[in-house]
């Protein structure tokens, strides 16, 4: 068995492989313990070059243990490198993982294929989550596929497409009054009161971050088996920025990398409270009112900002926390330079990498990774307030000659 | 009365998930002081760090985190509920 237990990431008491998110000891998170000797013994790089072209291809690293995953086929997502846009902010050596391309179009896929796979291991009779909208989509797909009901909480007004885009696969859409904190009290106290449910990011979280590890997985597959110098990571919770670190960690535990020297930067829209502490100093303390068109990495209270703020300085990195026109702006520069159109998490990440290289933070010859966490088409609505509008003509070449080309 | 919940991750001390403390008029602080006497010195020692609230926990009054109300000198009303959260947010 992959799995021996979960541990509480703060004073390290053990539990038994099963859906508990907090340690009755300090209340801290769980994490998930492997039998590292039992792993190391039955992969490969070459059994993993083998495999599905998803995220599944890295199973023997992952924490379940069946051999039939609910899958979309999330992952192993475009890898590319972006001259364009690197010549425009002065990198050589740019890379991009673009997790627009994933079966619901952002990189929420990764997690809860694992964590739906991992709520039938443990026999569970629905699936929930709170969402600030790209886990909403992904979750409702992966519970259809998995013949599943699903409960999920979103704060009131976010994005319509991510509402359609859950609502469409059946998914039972409950929106709260108030911010994304909100909604994650009340799911968290419903996940509580029914613990034969499966809330990805609450009673299923110490599994459902291990599927974000494969983002740390690929990065380093698709450069040859080598690892970045940088990688530059948006920030929420903050649990994407951990599990990337613990997946280049897990890679040097089983051999395929000789030791994990990457440096990981984190991005966060600005006055949020993890870039913030990171950048200026002081405690991850939480933020009630959340004034940032980023939706997607809105989140008041970051229940792993502690981890990812240690994890940031122990690498040598640092946080960034671009203005909201900063951020359309990166948007705006990676769809004309790279030819993709990027959801705002996104456009965070990519000011946030200028911020870094222009303060010299990164080194122009430095490989770099940025993720692109979700697809434009997600948040249209913001977009459309910043772009040109389109040109109005009627159909007469005269017309066109003296409007357009004029 | 003031009506009280305890995650599960409680119930290894507490043994209960849902209580009701008379504890109309008094503060936050004032109703752990009551918890700590009803379930011993561990719920204490565990919940709080040098007079402060462990970060891992988070204690909603009527679903507002007292962070953002007045801390642990909140005054509780008569029919308030009191709920203890584990910190998961986001991911």
């Amino acid at each position: 068995m992959r799995v021996i237990g979960l541990k509480c990431r703060v004073c390290g008491r053990e539990f038994p492989n099963a859906p508990l998110y907090a340690c009755d000891n300090c209340f801290g998170p769980l994490e998930v313990i492997y039998n590292w000797e039992f792993i190391a013994e039955r992969t490969s790089k070459e059994k993993v070059e083998k495999g599905p072209k998803s995220i599944w291809r890295y199973a023997d690293l992952l924490p379940v243990d069946t051999l039939k995953p609910v899958d979309l086929g999330a992952g192993y997502t475009r890898f590319i490198k972006a001259d364009n846009l690197g010549e425009e902010i002065g990198l050589k050596n740019l890379y991009l993982l673009d997790d627009s391309t994933n079966p619901t179009y952002s990189f929420k896929d990764r997690v809860v294929s694992v964590a739906v796979t991992k709520a039938i291991e443990f026999g569970m009779k629905a699936v929930g989550c709170a969402s600030t909208g790209n886990l909403a989509g992904s979750l409702a797909a992966h519970a259809a596929k998995a013949k599943l009901p699903s409960y999920i909480f979103v704060p009131r007004g976010i994005e319509k497409n991510k509402i359609i885009q859950a609502v469409v696969h059946g998914a039972k859409i409950i929106e709260v009054e108030g911010t994304y904190d909100d909604a994650n009290r009340l799911a968290t106290e419903i996940a509580e009161e029914n613990p034969e449910w499966g809330f990805v990011n609450i009673n299923l979280r110490p599994y459902y971050v291990e599927g974000s590890k494969t983002l740390a997985y690929e990065t380093v597959e698709r450069l040859g088996w080598m690892t970045p110098d940088q990688v530059v990571v948006p920030m929420g919770s903050g649990a994407l920025l951990c599990a990337i670190f613990r997946g280049f960690t897990d890679l040097e535990r089983v051999g395929f990398i000789d030791d994990n020297k990457v440096t990981l930067n984190g991005a966060q829209p600005r006055g949020l409270p993890i870039a913030k502490a990171v950048k200026y100093g002081g405690n991850v303390e939480p933020v009630k009112k959340l004034e940032t068109i980023v939706h997607s990495l809105a989140i008041g209270n970051p229940a792993d900002g502690i981890f990812a703020k240690e994890i940031i300085k122990k690498t040598g990195g640092s946080a960034e926390d671009p203005s909201d026109e900063e951020t359309v702006e990166a948007v705006k520069l990676l769809a004309k330079t790279e030819g993709i159109f990027t959801e705002l998490a996104g456009g965070v990440t990519i000011a946030a990498l200028k911020k870094l290289v222009e303060d010299g933070s990164i080194d122009s010859y430095d490989v770099v990774v940025a993720y692109l966490t979700g697809n434009g088409l997600k948040t249209p609505e913001v977009i459309l307030n910043y772009i040109p509008e389109t040109i109005q003509i009627r159909p007469r070449i005269e017309e066109f000659e003296k409007v357009v080309v004029a | 009365m003031i009506r009280v919940k305890f995650p599960s991750a409680f119930t290894s001390i507490t043994k209960e998930r849902r209580i009701e403390v008379e504890a109309d008029g008094k503060t936050v602080g004032e109703l752990l002081d009551i918890l700590f006497e009803r379930y011993g010195s561990t719920l204490r020692e565990r919940l709080m760090k040098d007079g402060e609230l462990v970060p891992f926990i988070n204690i909603f009054v009527n679903g507002e985190d007292i962070r953002y109300l007045n801390g642990l000198q909140t005054e509780l009303k008569d029919g308030d509920e009191v709920a203890f959260i584990p910190a998961v947010a986001g991911g």
